[in-house]
């Protein structure tokens, strides 16, 4: 008999059945309705208020959809698809920084070698091997690459590049490897909905920093909190962006992950904190570079990285939390 | 074989390109649906020929007749079929210039059937360091042979260190395609030549640094 907590999902094509929390349909319900809310303010703000060009909030909602299907159909498959997912996102963030941060023409194969590494860093949570995930990129890689460039013989520019490309590794592809790893959660360790509920939680919380930083700004924001860095952040904005993601976990947050006691309190004062971090920390590498976006891979968001700077900062903190008051298994 | 070279195109090339490249296209809009046309950029890799193969819509592909020496791409039986039938170049005979030789007439009838030249006015593959060689005037004499069709600047960012000359192994790097205003023949070979190396120039300005430190 099954768990009255879960449901199962029959699959055409003899597919064999998904087991899912019926809260996590629910919380993915959720998403999707905002969306849609999202989808008809974008189709009915050009009625109501003409004259102004929508076209950035119109490709905004449809990236969205996008992402939320992908998303979606990755925590709903599982981890194999979830971990795949991560690789493809970590792939696309470590090309667009590679190819944008000062490089040297000698360093072609070492980069080649980084693509390697990330693909390996997944291969690690493919085969849940957590010891070797945790010091593969940020002992041994950071061993490795720089030796292979003594060997290649370049001195020149030497020590600044070997730090690029170390911190390019660790932020586009072990700190996003932990949302992944998350998906290797053993189902006896009483998760409220299971381990694709505590990436989802993850996700949303992230995302809705995101928002509601940018939305608050939008409407109250007057004194600027990193005017060199990032000029359109206010501090209305990030403080309001920061209650209302407190609010979002401390509320939805025991639904979908284990947050019981303290790490309930440490989670919603410090991911709002990691997701401004991390937007910050991006923008300062961008503007280092004198570019604006990091690509155009996804219309009005700007490129992969631009999308998942926050996460960079989010997804160890939150790993971390749970594993330390909540987890067995990490 | 027209078949053949869209499906390679576009389930081969095009994945490829999006793997190795990623490919952001600034001027989309501008680029031409169909012909006769001229596309002029700068050329540092074999990737700048994918690049410019896949950007357009599948419609416009078969059109599009990349300008090739005749002496690289025509060495052996299994090039010179693939370059021909599957890149589908127009062979230029380069080594015959200036012999009184017509060489570009094939791609002068490619114009005339309608088609879009791809043509890297450097004449060959530089060091990929951000810098254009002098520009050869065969594109300023198609231009002149055939005033109708527009010529448009084409600068890649990034090509060149996916795979460089002489290099093997490409690496997936991003790249960028900046597309610009058409140009037009007005009758004067010099000032067109310069018309067209100053629009490349100011593209190359609004490009990410997506070079060599």
């Amino acid at each position: 008999m099954l768990d009255p907590s879960l449901i199962e999902i029959r699959l055409p094509f003899g597919l064999a059945p998904l087991v899912e929390a019926r809260v996590l349909l629910w919380g993915l319900a959720g998403v999707l309705i905002l969306l849609t809310a999202g989808a008809l303010a974008a189709m009915l703000l050009p009625k109501l208020k003409p004259g102004k060009d929508y076209t950035n909030l119109r490709q905004r909602v449809n990236s969205w959809w996008v992402m939320v299907a992908l998303l979606c159909v990755a925590l709903l498959s599982g981890w194999l698809a979830t971990t795949l997912l991560f690789l493809v996102i970590s792939f696309i963030a470590l090309r667009e920084f590679l190819s944008l941060a000062p490089m040297r023409r000698e360093d072609r194969y070492v980069i080649l070698a980084a693509y390697l590494a990330a693909a390996l860093n997944y291969y690690f949570i493919g085969i849940d091997s957590y010891g070797i995930y945790l010091v593969f990129i940020p002992v041994y890689c950071f061993l490795v690459a720089p030796f292979l460039m003594a060997c290649i013989g370049q001195t020149k520019g030497y020590l600044a590049t070997a730090a690029t490309i170390q911190w390019g590794l660790m932020a586009c592809v072990y700190s996003l490897g932990y949302a992944a790893f998350l998906m290797r959660t053993p189902v006896s360790e009483h998760l409220p909905a299971g381990p694709a509920g505590m990436v989802f939680l993850l996700l949303v919380a992230t995302e809705a920093n995101d928002v509601a930083q940018y939305v608050w700004g939008k409407f109250l924001g007057r004194h600027k909190i990193t005017p060199a860095v990032s000029p359109n952040k206010t501090w209305e904005g990030f403080i309001g962006g920061w209650i209302t993601t407190a609010a979002l976990i401390w509320f939805a947050g025991p639904l979908f992950a284990p947050l019981e006691g303290a790490v309930r309190i440490w989670m919603a004062l410090l991911l709002p904190l990691a997701g401004f971090a991390g937007d910050v920390t991006m923008s300062a590498i961008k503007r280092d570079i004198g570019v604006k976006d990091t690509s155009t891979l996804i219309p009005g968001h700007g490129g992969m990285l631009d999308r998942v700077d926050s996460m960079m900062f989010t997804a160890p903190l939150y790993f971390h939390l749970l594993a330390y008051f909540s987890l067995q298994r990490f | 074989m027209a078949a053949l070279r869209l499906f390679l195109l576009t389930f081969i090339a095009v994945p490829l390109a999006r793997v190795f490249a990623g490919t952001d296209v600034f001027g989309r809009e501008r680029l031409p649906r169909v012909g006769p046309a001229i596309i002029a950029a700068n050329h540092n890799s074999h990737v700048d020929t994918l690049l410019l193969l896949t950007i357009f819509p599948v419609k416009t592909m078969a059109r599009l007749r990349p300008a090739a020496a005749a002496d690289y791409f025509l060495r052996g039986p299994v090039l010179s079929w693939f370059s021909r039938n599957i890149l589908g170049i127009v062979p230029i005979a380069r080594d015959k210039a200036g012999s009184g030789e017509d060489v570009l007439a094939p791609a002068r009838e490619a114009l005339t059937r309608g088609d879009i030249i791809l043509i890297f006015p450097e004449g060959t593959r530089g060091d990929a360091s951000d810098e254009m060689a002098r520009l050869k005037s065969g594109v300023a004499r198609l231009a002149e042979a055939y005033p109708t069709a527009p010529v448009f600047p084409i600068w890649l960012e990034g090509a060149g260190r996916v795979l460089p000359k002489g290099a093997h192994i490409p690496v997936p790097m991003n790249c960028t395609v900046l597309v610009g205003e058409a140009l037009r023949w007005e009758g004067d070979r010099n000032a067109f030549m310069d018309k067209l190396r100053d629009s490349l120039l100011a593209l190359r300005e609004q490009a990410p640094p997506q070079r060599w430190r």
